[in-house]
């Protein structure tokens, strides 16, 4: 049993290391690419609702609705699955050019990303 | 139905700026908290609403008498928990509590779609578990779009589409009225409201064609077929080429729900109604910030519902007439 138990010490505290080293090389990541961005869903709509960001920067969709939304890109290239309630979305824009998107829940909500 | 008639003698049009026999003060009017169900009746082809908590004393009897009796829900929402209501479950059951307490059982049940609000297999069996419970044990569905969320519909077509079209269209016949389901939610469109497509609109055509013009037509789908709010996408784009097939027919019903509010509205041949939710109560076009569900005070909920009376009345220029008073 003691032996059970210390092996179990020894996996938790692995697993812990391990957890620390992926979060300090995600905060090595941040700090080396642009800020991510932040879009908020409320009341139907996107705010907001144009962005202008540079390449590499990753946009984060946060629903505050009650009622489930999703992005989906007019052209496709991206598409989120539903979110509910503060359920949240990210994409990261790699190419320059103008992203247009909206809810294909709620169609008459649109968005469009421009990237630099 | 005795005082509705004399309520609806204040309801004349004032001001028909869009000549569709609906000033702004009759079309406010015509908006009111409904019931958790609305039963409808046949009567020489005119199709008559009464909200089901009206259906008491007197009125039993003229209710009893028509040619063909149904009663359409709509906007379940099941799995919705949020302050609007976090018991869809009773409020449905209490839907299902009104159908059964009806003098006469309708022959069938037509639900306007948002049967689930995420589309989780789950949402859908407790649905169907507690419409098991009601008299009518036909029910009649078509999408909403929080019923095809995900899968493109798969899910909901596995479930209630199995002898549907394309996306879930279909039509039958009930003593000699004709009901056609149609789809509007599916494949929507950046900056857009709801969408039948050409397909649809295709088999439409067809489906109506060889009809005679005498017979009576309901049309039922989730999202209205008429523009109610553009701004919140409350319409149907190619909704006119649809009812343009429906043009020779003498009576044209249209059952929709999606607004979580009645409202009712003649337009030539055609009378089209949006029934309440069972679920959470939505804003009048363009009273809040935003379509979402509204939030009224606690024990208010179940007050708002099943108190507003509906009927139409035969002629062509005749407004159709919601009484639309609170309890």
């Amino acid at each position: 049993m003691r032996q059970k138990k210390d092996l179990l010490d020894l996996a938790v505290v692995t697993l812990l290391a391990l957890l620390l080293s992926i979060a300090g090389s995600a905060r090595a990541d941040e700090a080396a690419n642009p800020p991510g961005v932040a879009v908020k869903i409320d009341n139907f709509t996107f705010g907001p609702s144009t962005l202008v960001v540079a390449r590499g920067t990753t946009v984060t969709w946060t629903n505050g609705d009650d009622i489930p939304h999703t992005i989906v890109a007019t052209d496709k290239s991206f598409k989120s699955k539903v979110l509910d309630t503060d359920e949240s979305f990210s994409y990261t824009f790699e190419n320059p050019g103008t992203y247009p998107y909206f809810c294909s829940i709620h169609p008459h909500m649109t968005g469009e990303v421009m990237v630099k | 139905m005795r005082d509705e008639r004399d309520d609806s003698a204040d309801d004349v049009i004032l001001h028909d700026h869009h000549h569709d026999g609906v000033d702004r003060r009759g079309f406010l009017k015509c908006m009111a908290w409904a019931g958790t169900g609305a039963l409808y009746v046949m009567q020489g082809g005119v199709l008559k609403s009464y909200a089901m908590s009206a259906l008491k004393g007197g009125s039993e009897t003229a209710v009893a008498s028509g040619e063909l009796s149904f009663v359409q829900i709509s906007d379940s929402h099941m799995g919705f928990n949020k302050a609007a209501n976090q018991d869809v479950v009773g409020t449905l059951r209490a839907a299902v509590d009104k159908i059964n307490a009806l003098p006469v059982a309708p022959a069938f049940m037509l639900h306007t779609g948002d049967i689930t609000h995420l589309s989780r297999p789950e949402e859908f069996d407790t649905v169907d578990q507690i419409l098991k419970g009601a008299s009518a044990k036909d029910v009649f569905f078509v999408p909403g779009e929080h019923d095809v969320l995900g899968d493109d519909g798969k899910q909901y077509l596995e479930r209630y589409g199995k002898a549907a079209q394309g996306s879930g269209w279909y039509s039958f016949d009930a003593k000699g009225v004709h009901f056609i389901g149609l789809v509007n939610v599916m494949n929507l469109k950046a900056g857009g409201m709801g969408s039948l497509g050409p397909e649809q609109l295709e088999w439409l055509e067809r489906d109506v064609k060889h009809r005679r013009s005498s017979t009576p037509i309901v049309v039922f789908a989730h999202i209205p077929l008429w523009t109610v709010y553009p701004e919140w996408g409350w319409g149907t784009e190619d909704s006119a080429q649809a009812l343009s097939y429906l043009r020779k027919f003498g009576s044209v019903s249209v059952l929709n729900g999606h607004i979580h509010q009645i409202m009712q509205k003649v337009e030539g041949n055609v009378t089209f109604h949006t029934a309440a939710s069972t679920a959470f109560p939505q804003p009048e076009p363009g009273k809040a910030a935003s379509p979402g569900p509204m939030v009224v005070p606690a024990g208010e909920l179940r007050g708002l519902l099943g108190i507003t009376n509906a009927h139409y009345v035969k002629g062509k220029h005749a407004l159709a007439v919601v009484d639309s008073s609170l309890e």
